[in-house]
């Protein structure tokens, strides 16, 4: 291995370098960085087509230090696996972990075909997904994973709509349901159990599924300096339950006192409508709702 | 007497592709693709083939598959037809794009509406400007000396693009024929492992796949369609090369029979050669100057050299399985670029033929290359059905 690589490896920190161009506050590629310092060197990485793609692969500057390979928007869980049938047929599996990973766009909606079929063959892959609620790279689009009432460009509020009227896809449940062993959501809030979920994941065996809750500020219209507080109002309201499903059991990180939801919805401008004037109390307590269910299905409180 | 033994054409391709050692194939079932993947499954199943097999939810998925494990630097197979051919285009050009070596055998099959699982090339001919090369086979023999070819051509480092072996659907995978298969010792002689020039490897990494904008987009596709010219004498080279290993000819840009003194020459892609050399022979003891030339190398284009072996001819008569719906006949319409503002260009007449697998007869061949003879004919169907109400049809 040359000098410079081994100088570097000193500083696993920068496995995704500075200088890429995520807009500020991007809480996909805060994620990002933790996800491949967890992973270390000896991880080949597939992503797909997306902001974390774009931000951080304009030819001929790369910010990934560890081999990455992107192909398209729909095929990654596909790629990875070809990726992955290669390692193991030269025999470097047991060395070389492969991580897919991908906006919730990509995940969610048009890639979910092809990471159903990943892990229906079982192949030794971590599918990370950044889960910002909403197709950012092409404008704020409205996914699968968008929460309810929440603002895209295509999903506007209007004389006779809420904005998006569809619960967010509930995909970590999807993806235990392959019988997977680990299932995992996680959130750039709380570094350290992203971390440790990402560890955690990589030692298993078999396809793995981690879910990381990342704040956009561009999408959600937050402050970029507010990135942190909105994961972790997310976690803190019950909205975003940091659970585990291992091998279909499930554990969750318990949450001190439940913050009320509007907390969280409020100073997002993807919310605004349901805050301006009077107030929509009927939806936000609808939201409140999904919260307490969170909390009550996970026991997210401890007693 | 013939080397070889009785074989079914899709085991002899199956076979074939062993020989070639892949370590990865992925596939998705689409009639007539099938008995090859089938095949191939079989053999992986009784232990004779070190290679990871894979199933996949589609060919979208099987395309990407393989991109991907080429990309990690092993040699990769797929195959496919029709509707699959198409499912995978978006894959298809991601691969050329990304310069890797893959190799897919297309049986070829009719696109839907109406649903038809028989024969034409309107799948692959609307995949010509993927950036892969795309040969032709004749027969099944052929089919399986183009396969080792293919990885030959694809993973020369001179090249470094992807290889679609198209055989006729039906015709040649269904098909019993006497095949010489090679011995592996043979094959591998031929046929050296795989040497990427990059991959994906942690010791040594680097990015694959980044975007590129405005001011670099171009002269990537600038790059593919100057490899696209430049594979062309190599592609000649190969098949030279095999013909030496082998003692018979095979691939190259096409196959001229009876042509050198021709006034008229049929042009034909696949299995339709077979039955237009018979109508040669026939019309040549009847004291016409007919000859075939038969393109095995559709992408890329050997232009210079279809334009030296036709410009003797006074006619050209072009059958085609496909069509560009809207346009003409796609290979008519490009031999006349050939020939544009060249010195007493040959007429160049076209013809559409044996759409959704209906047969092409000798009397159907003899009917266009009389018709060529006497006019140009811009585009016209042949053995169109006069007993169905064409609806919405000017008659």
């Amino acid at each position: 291995m040359p000098e410079l690589v081994k100088e570097r490896d000193k500083f696993a920190d920068h496995l995704l370098c500075s200088g890429h161009t995520a807009c500020p506050g991007c809480g996909q590629a805060l994620a990002a960085r933790l996800v491949v310092r967890a992973a270390g060197r000896n991880v080949i990485i597939v992503n797909s087509t997306g902001c974390l793609e774009i931000f951080t692969s304009k030819y001929p500057e790369s910010a990934w230090e560890v081999p990455w390979l992107h192909s398209l928007f729909q095929n990654t869980a596909a790629v990875a696996s070809g990726v992955e049938a290669a390692l193991k047929v030269i025999g470097r599996l047991d060395k070389v972990r492969v991580i897919a990973q991908g906006g919730d766009g990509s995940t969610f909606d048009i890639g979910f075909g092809a990471i159903s079929g990943m892990f229906e063959r079982g192949h030794d892959i971590l599918y990370v997904c950044y889960d910002n609620e909403a197709y950012m790279n092409t404008g704020i689009q409205r996914s699968g994973s968008t929460p309810t009432f929440a603002r895209t460009t295509t999903s506007p509020p209007g004389k006779v709509s809420l904005g998006n009227l569809r619960p967010k896809k509930d995909l970590p449940q999807i993806a235990a349901a392959h019988g997977i062993p680990y299932v995992a959501i996680a959130s750039v809030g709380y570094p350290m159990d992203l971390d440790r979920k990402i560890r955690k994941a990589l030692s298993i065996r078999g396809p793995k599924y981690v879910q990381i809750h990342v704040p956009c500020p561009l999408g959600w219209g937050t402050e970029p300096s507010k990135t942190i507080d909105y994961a972790r109002l997310a976690v803190n309201t019950g909205l975003c339950p940091l659970i585990e499903i291992e091998d279909g059991v499930k554990t969750a990180i318990k949450i001190p006192a439940r913050v009320p939801v509007e907390e969280y919805l409020k100073g997002q401008t993807r919310f605004r409508h349901l805050l301006e004037g009077t107030g929509r109390k009927e939806e936000i307590a609808e939201i409140q709702r999904m919260a307490d269910r969170n909390i009550e299905v996970y026991d997210l409180i401890a007693k | 007497m013939l080397k070889g033994k009785m074989i079914q054409g899709c085991r002899a391709i199956a076979e074939a592709v062993t020989l070639c050692r892949p370590r990865v194939i992925s596939a998705y079932p689409i009639t007539p693709q099938t008995l090859i993947v089938e095949e191939l499954a079989s053999m992986v199943a009784e232990g004779e083939l070190d290679t990871e097999f894979i199933n996949v939810e589609g060919e979208h998925s099987a395309a990407s598959l393989v991109l991907g494990a080429s990309a990690t630097g092993v040699r990769v197979f797929t195959a496919t037809s029709s509707q699959g051919l198409l499912y995978m285009a978006e894959v298809v050009f991601n691969i050329a794009g990304m310069r890797l070596p893959v190799v897919m055998v297309n049986a070829n099959r009719s696109l839907s509406a109406p649903l038809n699982i028989w024969n034409d090339q309107q799948d692959s001919i609307s995949m010509r400007d993927s950036g892969w090369i795309q040969l032709y086979a004749e027969n099944n023999q052929e089919a399986c000396d183009l396969v080792f070819q293919a990885y030959r051509i694809a993973e020369d480092h001179r090249v470094m693009l992807p290889v679609m072996v198209c055989v006729d659907g039906f015709v040649l995978p269904h098909a019993f024929e006497v095949v010489d298969l090679p011995s592996q010792k043979e094959i591998d002689a031929y046929l050296p492992p795989y040497q990427p020039i990059y991959k994906l490897d942690p010791d040594d990494p680097l990015t694959m796949g980044a975007f590129a904008e405005p001011d670099k987009y171009m002269e990537a596709r600038y790059m593919i369609q100057r490899t696209m010219e430049a594979s062309v004498p190599i592609i000649e080279e190969v098949g030279r090369e095999f013909k030496r290993a082998f003692g018979r000819a095979a691939g190259g840009l096409f196959e001229k029979y009876r042509v050198d003194d021709a006034s008229t020459v049929v042009v034909a892609l696949g299995s339709m050669a077979g039955t237009t050399k018979d109508v040669v022979d026939d019309l040549r003891n009847k004291g016409q100057k007919v000859g075939v030339l038969r393109l095995i190398t559709y992408r890329p284009l050997p232009q210079e050299a279809l334009y030296e072996a036709l410009k003797g001819a006074q006619n050209i008569v072009v059958i085609e399985k496909a069509l560009s719906l809207g346009g003409s006949a796609p290979l008519a319409v490009e031999l006349r670029s050939v020939f544009h503002g060249r010195p007493a260009p040959p007429r160049i007449s076209g013809f559409v033929i044996g759409l959704g697998g209906r047969d092409v007869t000798v009397d159907d061949l003899k009917y266009a290359i009389e018709k060529a003879q006497q006019q140009l004919v811009d585009m016209e169907f042949i053995g169109l059905r006069t007993d169905l109400e064409l609806e919405g049809v000017n008659a």
